[in-house]
């Protein structure tokens, strides 16, 4: 049982749910950045939650399947085609020895995800499948012609679902939930209300190590509008932070007072202050934001 | 207690801040072997440590009363993990620490491996750690230039920490020597040769 990659769009990538546990050796855990996509993916196939599927960034997969085989994309919104018919996204289906998966672009959302019946079964490396971009551990990118195996499947039965209800991946501007961070206590009253209140845009220099934010501002030439030049989100405590362990859903704002949101190949050590942390309920939606996709910050 | 700062750090975390590294060293190692089951991951940094915890096994709550009441533990009252790296003192910015510090290139040697060093923490990549020295300690400003490639197995200087390289990268520290101990192999169980609690000995190669 096999996958031929066929083109891998931008970046595809083996994610499973990670390798939690080396943080203290400079690993960080990796792992799908929509995990609730994820395992949604694997249980429409009766898998085990934490099987290995593709991460595919905005789209442009296409995967020729060698054997007959069950599968399932979820995460991103967007057309689907197994050879020149439609599938639905959210449900366990059918491909048939040689039939061609075309992934197309995502109207919504980021990142899609390909799971098959018996799971992506490349050598894992340190218990995980997951490649981490940041410390270039696990499986390479899928390049062209690469072809993936696909595990055994223990022979559970398929779950009989006609109708999955998931909430896709918006266009429109999100919430998303987060907690004071450790260090919401180094930066002025002001900058936390402006942290919780203000409406943020998706930076286009955003990967699965970390997202940039900056603030939507009324036109410096709207009436009554006094350009500031402050940092954005100021410090009550200006001195240097000694390097601190950091999580997933970390906000670092770094000196000129511009916030990172950390993803799943984060650093396991950072130097800026953390200002809050997005709740693990909020993190998958997170993951999925485009660049230019604006969000607020509610407290959790 | 009130040697310690325990600060939220998310739905999974809590940080605890110390007032200095040895402090960190000292209640790492309590932490370390009180480990309940649940904490994912128990991350030192220069002055906190974070507890990663899988919330279905171990609550935060209850993750917080580990941390507020794990009494730190001396150097001397544990049996640690020892582990001996032969170096060959050779590195390129060995004269350049000793110019730095005030000593000949034997005495920094002489420095470097005449007491144990014991990792502190992680951080810079996979299988680096950042050791201290039992005893004075050097402070050794980092090269205003980093190198753009430092082979694996250098061994360096920066700040107050020693360091090997686990693998090539850019660096900044000033190197003294090399080794060929293997300091990271993904394929071994544990991978890092170098734990925090590890205590060093680096000897001289002949």
């Amino acid at each position: 049982m096999s996958l031929r990659i066929l083109d891998p769009g931008p970046l595809s990538l083996v994610q499973d749910l990670g390798r939690p546990g080396l943080a203290a050796v400079g690993v960080g855990r990796s792992g799908a950045l929509d995990r609730g996509a994820l395992r949604l993916g694997n249980r429409l196939l009766g898998n085990e939650e934490g099987d290995a599927g593709v991460e595919v960034l905005l789209g442009g997969l296409v995967v020729r399947f060698e054997r007959d085989t069950w599968f399932a994309v979820t995460g991103a919104a967007g057309p689907l085609l197994l050879d020149d018919r439609a599938v639905d996204a959210h449900l366990a289906a059918r491909a048939l020895a040689g039939q061609v998966l075309r992934i197309g672009v995502a109207s919504a959302g980021t990142r899609w995800y390909l799971a098959v019946r018996g799971g992506v079964a490349v050598a894992p490396v340190l218990g995980s499948r997951s490649r981490d971009t940041l410390a270039g551990i696990g499986p390479a990118p899928l390049r062209s012609g690469d072809l993936l195996p696909v595990g055994e499947h223990p022979g559970t039965d398929l779950p009989l679902l006609d109708f999955v209800p998931v909430v896709e991946p918006t266009a429109g501007s999100v919430a998303v939930r987060a907690h004071p961070g450790p260090r919401a206590d180094w930066f002025t009253a002001a900058a936390l209300d402006a942290f919780f209140s203000l409406d943020w845009r998706v930076a286009a220099d955003s990967d699965r190590i970390g997202v940039r934010l900056e603030a939507v501002r009324t036109p410096a030439h709207a009436a009554g509008v006094v350009p500031r030049h402050e940092p954005l989100l100021e410090r009550a405590i200006s001195r240097e932070l000694p390097s601190e362990p950091m999580v997933a859903g970390a906000v670092q704002v770094s000196p000129d007072g511009r916030p990172t949101v950390l993803l799943a190949d984060h650093p396991v050590t950072g130097g800026y202050p953390v200002i809050a942390v997005v709740a693990d309920t909020s993190l998958d939606a997170f993951a999925q934001l485009r660049p230019g996709q604006c969000l607020t910050f509610r407290h959790a | 207690m009130s040697d310690r700062r325990i600060l939220p750090y998310g739905d999974h975390a809590l940080l605890v801040e110390l007032d200095d590294l040895d402090a960190v060293l000292a209640l790492f190692r309590g932490l370390d072997a009180s480990r309940p089951d649940g904490v994912v991951d128990l991350v030192p940094a220069s002055r906190t440590i974070a507890a990663v915890v899988d919330p279905r096994i171990l609550s935060l709550s209850a993750a917080r009363g580990w941390l507020e009441r794990t009494a730190p533990v001396a150097a001397d009252a544990v049996e640690e993990r020892t582990v001996e790296i032969a170096v060959r003192y050779d590195g390129e910015d060995l004269d350049e620490v000793a110019r730095l510090t005030g000593r000949t290139a034997a005495d920094v040697v002489a420095f470097h491996a005449e007491r144990p060093w014991r990792v502190a923490f992680g951080g810079f990549a996979p299988g680096f750690a950042y050791l201290v020295r039992d005893g004075e300690r050097l402070d050794v400003p980092r090269r205003s230039t980093p190198r753009t490639a430092v082979p694996a197995g250098a061994v360096g200087l920066a700040g107050t920490f020693s360091g090997v390289y686990p693998r090539a990268s850019p660096g900044g520290w000033q190197l003294i020597g090399r080794t060929d101990a293997v300091l990271w192999d993904e394929d071994a169980d544990p991978p890092a040769l170098l734990r925090p609690g590890t205590v060093v000995r680096f000897r001289e190669a002949p």
